[in-house]
């Protein structure tokens, strides 16, 4: 019976933790309106199939008897050289631009911040310097110049631009950890945790990797805007996702070649993806603000 | 004066490890890629014997760290191999693009110091007035748009609106190079004293150095502002203007120079993002600089030349952030020189 009590009671002040941060981020006009702009996205990403009005100019599809039209009652953002909607191809191209920075952060996450504890815990030792020199080779280089060298040996697809990005991404997540577990490492709850014999992985998982969770958190939510930025970057010189997939660093590449006559077909996606950085920026500095981790 | 020394030595001996660690990284990304290097730079239709020989003149025959150690070998020597692609040798052609990208590199960084660093103190000199509003929300956008963004606008605007800026290349049609002195257009007219040049110059450099400086001036005047706003309520500005300081002088002598430290270090990775940027502003300006060819090198699968790009981006990189460093250890005392290298 008392032991159950513990779990509740440990479960009600989790809750009324949550409760409060909540109270916090949505104490910012700002940090709300981010979140707004996301669950929108979001919706329009997820459904993207049925809301768009026109699901077929999403892939292969021409009709030049629509085609290069400017924004009108049928088509609101116009239509491409090809006459696919744009209106349709931003929403499919958000919901890739989201596929890819959650995919992305999906595999970075636990590889960066596991390489990190564990650098951060065994300092001193082979495994920090292995790891932490590691690290220092990879952010030597700006990570969208690696990302486009990756790419380009590769067969230009969205997957290979999702790969390239993660193997320039991962180590910051990695020296953001090692920072904050290095500091940790010295605290005394850890060491009296190593005093009565607590295993390593219990050590490294519930006693540091938990306590490095709030600025992992603020970090992951200010990179999905990055991410979409660099893949659409990608995309844009032709190493990211290919015609006709409707991806919004492509789109913005090819509406160029009909500027300025033709401004509809690369403005709209440019401000799609403004739209979306801006909303993740929103959110993030919210949860910073929040979880009170500093600016950086 | 030995602290510095001592400092730089110390990131010397860094630079060379990371440099190694960089040339192995790129070099096996670039080595790993399916296909045959040698059939691709010569055309598919080239005889089997032409193709064997070239690939026995790069090496390609030989296990990855003899190759490695062929490629340093040359690279000490600074002789990066030749071009797949144009088969000119690659450290020539690197000599005359450099420059170019390292000319549009200086003018966005100025950029990007002097707007950010002004619009930051401005808006937190005047914090939450209409005009810390309006430079805030500036600032926000320039983050959220990427660079290329901000090129095709401006292209888009100034190249065929207004039609009062060029939107190509680096010098208008018949107007003549000056020596090279620099490699750096606007230096070497300034040096042989041919103004109209210089400002000719100036012309083609203003749109794509501001696209790249766009996001990391905005970065700047936002850090800028909040550490000003921040250092603006501690005890020791109140104690000065009690003392009856002038108002010009706390703000020059006591605020600016602590609250430039964190934007500062940003700068050093604000860089990052030109460098990398540059690839696609210089596309997109037809910029004739080190990142249009490293572009055109990686498009065309250009390995060698791949790999030289990459490694003197490292290089400037690394450089840029050790200035950074010292920088930084000028303005906080507290910092030092002597302290841990952030390496950032």
């Amino acid at each position: 019976m008392e032991k159950k009590s513990l779990t509740q009671e440990r479960l009600s002040r989790r809750w009324e933790n949550i409760r409060r941060n909540w109270y916090k981020f949505s104490r910012n006009p700002l940090s709300i309106t981010g979140l707004v702009i996301i669950c929108i996205i979001l919706f329009f990403a997820i459904f993207a199939p049925f809301l768009s009005p026109y699901p077929e100019s999403a892939g292969k599809y021409i009709n030049f008897y629509e085609a290069s039209q400017p924004p009108n009652f049928a088509h609101l953002c116009g239509t491409d050289a090809f006459g696919r909607d744009i209106l349709t191809r931003i929403f499919f191209g958000i919901r890739y631009s989201l596929m890819m920075a959650f995919t992305v952060l999906l595999l970075i996450v636990p590889v960066g911040v596991l390489l990190g504890v564990i650098a951060g815990y065994y300092r001193d030792r082979w495994l920090e310097i292995v790891i932490m020199r590691t690290t220092d080779i990879f952010i030597a280089i700006p990570p969208l110049i690696l990302a486009l060298a990756v790419c380009s040996v590769l067969t230009p697809s969205i997957y290979n631009a999702m790969f390239a990005i993660s193997l320039a991404w991962w180590p910051w997540y990695t020296r953001l950890v090692y920072g904050v577990a290095s500091s940790l490492s010295e605290e005394f709850f850890v060491q009296s945790a190593e005093v009565i014999g607590a295993s390593k992985m219990h050590i490294l998982l519930k006693e540091i990797l938990l306590n490095c969770i709030a600025p992992i958190l603020t970090k992951m939510s200010l990179d999905i805007g990055w991410i979409i930025l660099i893949g659409s970057s990608l995309s844009f010189v032709g190493l990211g996702a290919q015609p006709p997939t409707a991806d919004l660093g492509s789109m913005v590449a090819d509406g160029s070649k009909y500027l300025p006559d033709q401004w509809w077909i690369s403005v709209f996606p440019a401000f799609a993806i403004m739209f979306i950085v801006l909303s993740f920026n929103l959110f993030g500095d919210g949860i910073r603000d929040t979880l009170g981790v500093e600016r950086g | 004066m030995g602290k510095i020394i001592k400092f730089i030595a110390k990131r010397l001996v860094y630079s060379v490890f990371v440099l190694v660690g960089l040339s192995i990284l790129i070099f096996f990304i670039a080595r790993v890629m399916p296909g045959n290097p040698a059939r691709m730079a010569l055309g598919a239709r080239t005889p089997e014997w032409a193709i064997e020989r070239l690939r026995e003149e790069m090496h390609l025959d030989e296990p990855l760290y003899i190759q490695y150690y062929y490629w340093v070998k040359g690279a000490l020597h600074g002789n990066f191999g030749t071009s797949l692609v144009t088969r000119r040798s690659v450290a020539e052609d690197i000599k005359v693009f450099f420059p170019a990208s390292l000319e549009l590199a200086l003018y966005a960084g100025i950029f990007m110091g002097i707007i950010g660093i002004t619009l930051g103190t401005i808006s937190g000199w005047y914090s939450n007035t209409w005009v810390d509003n309006l430079v805030r929300i500036i600032s926000y956008m320039g983050i959220i748009t990427p660079s290329f963004v901000f090129a095709i606008f401006f292209v888009l605007i100034f190249g065929f609106v207004l039609q009062i800026l060029p939107t190509m290349g680096r010098l208008s049609p018949g107007v003549v190079l000056p020596p090279s002195i620099t490699g750096m257009v606007t230096f070497d007219a300034l040096i042989t004293g041919r103004f109209n040049v210089f400002f000719d110059a100036l012309k083609h450099l203003l749109l794509p150095a501001l696209s790249l400086a766009m996001g990391p001036l905005s970065q700047g005047a936002r850090i800028t502002r909040a550490t000003f706003v921040d250092n603006a309520q501690k005890d020791y500005i109140a104690n000065e203007r009690s003392c009856g300081i002038p108002e010009r002088t706390i703000m020059f002598k006591y605020l600016l120079k602590p609250s430039l430290i964190p934007t500062i270090t940003v700068f050093g990775m604000d860089f990052a993002a030109i460098i990398g940027n540059a690839f696609l502003v210089e596309l997109i300006f037809s910029w004739p600089g080190l990142s249009r060819y490293g572009m055109n090198a990686m498009l065309q699968k250009d390995l060698n030349a791949m790999i030289a790009v990459v490694i003197v981006l490292g290089l400037m990189f690394i450089i840029v952030n050790t200035i950074v460093d010292l920088i930084v250890g000028y303005l906080d005392p507290r910092i030092g020189l002597g302290a841990e290298m952030s390496g950032k």
